[in-house]
C-alpha cells in the first residue's frame, strides 16, 4: 500500500531524512521508534505532503501511485491521515464545522455531493461515542485550550470520521492518561481492517500492548537502522538506543 | 479652482437655501471659518501621515446635487438587511428618499436632520446636542458642520427602545459626474434607552464619490447603543467618516466597523467618557485587496474613574492594499481604575500589501490597567498544513484561517441576520464557499 524508497528530505538545506526504505502492506501495523530528533515526525510530515520539507531523493508511492506531485489535501483524499504530535489550535472554527468541511471537501474531490446534514450528525454522534468524546466538546474551537490528552483524542476522532487507508499516529499515546489510552487504542483497533494500515510512532512499549504491531523499526539519524517484530520494542524498552547507535556508527 | 476654494465659494450659494436666522447657522459660519483657515489636512500632519487626500482634491466634485435621482427598491434591495424588518432612513445623492425610507415618530423619533434643524419642536434637542461633541477645530469635521443640512436624526427618549433596528443608507447614483456628499447625523439616546443602528454608504456609479460624514452619538446614563458601519463600497468611492460619541454614567456603546471596500476610507472614531462605569467598545474587521486604503484613527478619552474601553481591530490585507491603525487612548489623572484594552492584529497575504499600526497611549492616572498589542503576520503555515492534511484544499484552508482570524470580532454583533450577512460578505471577499453554514 505504502512504498517508501531511499527517501531523502531536508529543510533549509539541512538533511533530516537520509535514505528511508519502508513498505507497509494493507492490514499491517508498523511501529516506528527512535530517539528524539531522529526524524520520526519529519517522516510522518513528508508522507502527508508537508511542503516545508524538500524531498531531494527517493520516492513515496501510495497504492502504486507516486506522490511526488500530490498536494497534502489530495493525499488526504487518497486516504493518508496524520495524527499530529502537536495538533494545531485553530480558534474560531468549531470541531464540528471543521469536520463537516473536511468531509465535504473529500467528497467533492471524489465527485460526490455534500453529505446530508442528517447523515453528518449521525456520523459525528457515532464516532464521538466510539471515542467517548463529550458532545459539548464538538462545538468548541478546534484544539483551542484543549488539554494535551484531549487534543490527541480529538485527532483520533478525526481519523475515525475520515476513515483513512493509511493512518500515521505520531506519538498519539503521549499525554494520554491510562483510561484515555485504552479508549483511543480500542478506537484505533475497531477502525483497523485488512484493507487499511497503521504506522505508530511512539516512544513507549505501553501503546504497543494495546495495538500490537507486525513490525517495529528504529529510526536513527534519518535512517531506519533496525527492523524486527514486536519483541524489538521490548528489547528497546530494556536496553535503550545506545547499543543501536554504536552498532550503526561502526 | 481647487476643492477648498470651490467649497468656500459654494458656501454662499448654500446660505441661500438654509435658514440663516436659525442659531445653527452661527455654528455653520464658525465652522466654515475654521475650515477656511485650516484647509484639508496634509501628510505633514502626524494624524494624516499615512493617508493622503491630495488626489481626491484634484477631482472636480459637484457639491450640490442638481436634481433628484430616484432608485427602484428592487435594484438596491441587496444593500438593505432585507431579511428582517427595520426602520430605514435613506438618502440618494444626499437627498432624502421618502420612497425608500420608513421613519417613525411613534414614541421615538427616527427621521431627518433637515426636519430637526428647521422645525421648532426639535429645537430643544438641537440646542442641547447639535455640534456639542463634534470637534470644532478638526478641519474635515468643521467642513461637514459648515454644510450641515441633511442626515439621520434619531432621538430615543428615556426607557425606550425602537421596535426594530434602524438602517441608514446613503446612495450615490453619480448620475451627474463626481459628487461630494456631507451627511450630518445626530443620535441621542436618553437614560436607559437602547438603539441598534446599521449604517452604509453605497455608490452605484463608476464616477468618483467622496463622502465626508459626521455623526454625533450621545448615550445618556445606562443607555445602550450598537452602531454597525458597513463599508463595502465601489472602487471609486471614498469616505471620511467622523464619528463622535459622548457617554454618560453606565452607558454602553459598541461601534463595529466592517471595512471591505471603497477606494480610500478614513475612520475618525472618537469616544469621550463623561461619566463613571462606562463601557466603550470599538471592533473592526478590515479585509482589503486591490489598491484599497483604509485608515482607522481611534480615540478614547477616559475622563472619569471606573470605566472600560475595548478595541479589537483585525485586518487582512491583500494585493497592494494599505491599512493604517492609529489607536489613541488618553487617561486623565482623575480617571483611576480605568481598564483600557486595545488589540490590532493583521495578516498580510501579499508582499505588496502594507499596514502601519501604532498605539498612542497618554496615561496620567496611576491606578489603571492598559494593554495594547499589535501583530502583523502571515498565515500560520503549520495551521495551513494541518487543515490541508485533513483534505481541505489550500485555498479553502487559507480562507478558513482568515475567517477564523476575523471571526471573534463578529461574536459581539448582536443582530443575528447582520452577523450572517457579514459572515457571507467575508466569505465572498475571501473568494470561497466554505463547507458549512456561516
Ligand atoms: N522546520 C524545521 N526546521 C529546522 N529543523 C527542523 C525542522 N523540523 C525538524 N527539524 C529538525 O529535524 C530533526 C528531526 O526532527 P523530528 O521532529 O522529525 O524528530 P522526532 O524523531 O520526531 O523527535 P521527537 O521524538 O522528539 O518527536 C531535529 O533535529 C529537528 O530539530
Ligand atoms: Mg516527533
Amino acid at each position: 500500500m505504502l512504498k517508501i524508497k531511499d527517501l531523502h528530505a531536508s529543510v533549509d538545506d539541512k538533511e533530516i531524512l537520509r535514505g528511508i526504505n519502508l513498505e507497509v502492506k494493507a492490514g499491517e501495523v508498523h511501529a516506528i521508534m527512535g530517539p528524539n530528533g531522529s526524524g520520526k515526525s519529519t517522516l510522518a510530515s513528508v508522507i502527508a505532503g508537508n511542503e516545508r520539507f524538500e524531498v531531494t531523493q527517493g520516492s513515496i508511492e501510495l497504492s502504486g501511485e507516486d506522490l511526488e506531485e500530490v498536494s497534502p489535501e489530495e493525499r488526504a483524499h487518497k486516504g493518508v491521515f496524520l495524527s499530529f504530535q502537536y495538533p494545531v489550535e485553530i480558534p474560531g472554527v468549531s470541531v464540528t464545522n471543521f469536520m463537516k468541511t473536511a468531509i465535504n471537501e473529500s467528497r467533492k474531490a471524489k465527485g460526490l455531493e455534500d453529505m446530508p446534514a442528517k447523515d453528518m450528525l449521525k456520523l459525528i454522534r457515532e464516532k464521538s461515542e466510539l471515542l467517548e468524546i463529550d458532545r459539548k466538546f464538538l462545538s468548541r474551537s478546534l484544539n483551542e485550550g484543549f488539554s494535551g490528552g484531549e487534543k490527541k483524542r480529538n485527532e483520533i476522532f478525526q481519523m475515525a470520521m475520515l476513515e483513512p487507508k493509511i493512518a500515521i499516529l505520531d506519538e498519539t499515546d503521549s499525554g494520554l492518561d491510562i483510561d484515555a489510552l485504552r479508549i483511543v487504542a480500542s478506537g484505533v483497533n475497531k477502525l483497523k481492517s485488512k484493507d487499511n494500515a497503521v504506522i505508530l510512532i511512539t516512544h513507549y512499549q505501553r501503546l504497543l500492548e494495546y495495538i500490537v504491531p507486525d513490525f517495529v523499526h528504529v529510526l536513527h539519524n534519518g535512517k531506519i537502522v533496525k527492523s524486527g517484530g514486536k519483541e524489538l520494542a521490548l528489547e528497546l524498552e530494556e536496553k535503550g538506543y545506545d547499543w543501536l547507535k554504536q552498532e550503526t556508527a561502526v | 479652482m481647487d476643492l477648498k476654494d470651490k467649497l468656500i465659494s459654494s458656501f454662499m450659494a448654500f446660505e441661500n437655501n438654509v435658514d440663516v436666522e436659525h442659531p445653527v447657522h452661527d455654528v455653520r459660519m464658525a465652522a466654515i471659518k475654521n475650515f477656511e483657515e485650516k484647509g484639508f489636512p496634509s501628510k505633514k500632519e502626524e494624524a494624516w501621515k499615512y493617508t493622503s487626500l491630495n488626489s481626491l482634491q484634484k477631482i472636480d466634485f459637484s457639491i450640490f446635487p442638481r436634481e433628484e435621482n430616484t432608485l427602484e427598491y428592487k435594484d438596491v434591495k441587496k444593500y438593505f438587511l432585507h431579511e428582517i424588518d427595520s426602520y430605514k432612513i435613506v438618502f440618494v445623492d444626499g437627498i432624502y428618499s421618502s420612497y425608500l425610507s420608513e421613519t417613525t415618530h411613534d414614541g421615538v423619533d427616527i427621521c431627518l436632520m433637515s426636519a430637526a434643524l428647521t422645525k421648532p419642536m426639535y429645537k430643544p434637542v438641537i440646542d442641547v446636542y447639535f455640534n456639542k461633541v463634534a470637534s470644532k477645530d478638526e478641519s474635515l469635521t468643521t467642513l461637514n458642520t459648515a454644510f450641515s443640512r441633511e442626515g439621520a436624526y434619531i432621538y430615543i427618549p428615556k426607557n425606550k427602545m425602537p421596535k426594530k433596528p434602524i438602517e441608514i443608507i446613503h446612495f450615490a447614483t453619480g448620475n451627474e459626474a463626481s459628487i461630494l456628499l456631507q451627511p450630518r447625523s445626530l443620535v441621542v439616546v436618553e437614560e436607559n434607552a437602547e438603539v441598534q443602528i446599521i449604517e452604509r454608504h453605497q455608490s452605484l456609479t463608476s464616477n468618483d464619490t467622496l463622502t465626508n460624514a459626521v455623526t454625533e452619538i450621545f448615550a445618556a446614563k445606562s443607555a445602550i447603543v450598537d452602531f454597525y458601519k458597513i463599508q463595502n463600497d465601489a472602487a471609486t468611492a471614498s469616505l471620511i467618516d467622523n464619528t463622535y460619541v459622548d457617554q454618560k454614567d453606565k452607558s454602553v456603546v459598541n461601534v463595529h466597523t466592517f471595512s471591505f471596500g471603497g477606494k480610500l476610507t478614513r475612520n475618525n472614531l472618537n469616544f469621550y467618557q463623561n461619566g463613571e462605569y462606562i463601557d466603550s467598545t470599538m471592533n473592526g474587521v478590515t479585509i482589503l485587496g486591490e489598491k484599497q486604503h483604509v485608515d482607522h484613527y481611534t480615540l478614547v478619552h477616559h475622563m472619569q474613574p471606573n470605566c472600560e474601553s475595548h478595541q479589537d481591530y483585525k485586518g487582512i490585507y491583500g494585493d497592494s492594499s494599505i491599512g493604517v491603525f492609529n489607536g489613541k487612548i488618553i487617561v486623565d489623572k482623575i480617571a483611576q481604575k480605568t481598564n483600557a484594552f486595545q488589540k490590532n492584529n493583521n495578516i498580510l497575504i501579499s508582499d505588496k500589501a502594507s499596514i502601519n499600526s501604532k498605539p498612542q497611549l497618554e496615561i496620567f492616572a496611576d491606578d489603571v490597567k492598559c494593554s495594547h498589542g499589535c501583530t502583523i503576520g502571515q498565515l500560520d503555515e503549520d495551521a495551513l498544513f494541518y487543515l490541508q492534511s485533513r483534505g481541505i484544499p489550500k485555498k479553502e484552508a487559507r480562507a478558513l484561517l482568515m475567517y477564523a482570524f476575523a471571526n471573534n470580532v463578529l461574536e459581539s454583533v448582536r443582530i443575528p441576520e447582520l452577523k450572517t450577512r457579514i459572515n457571507k460578505l467575508i466569505a465572498k471577499k475571501l473568494g470561497v464557499n466554505l463547507g458549512f453554514d456561516l
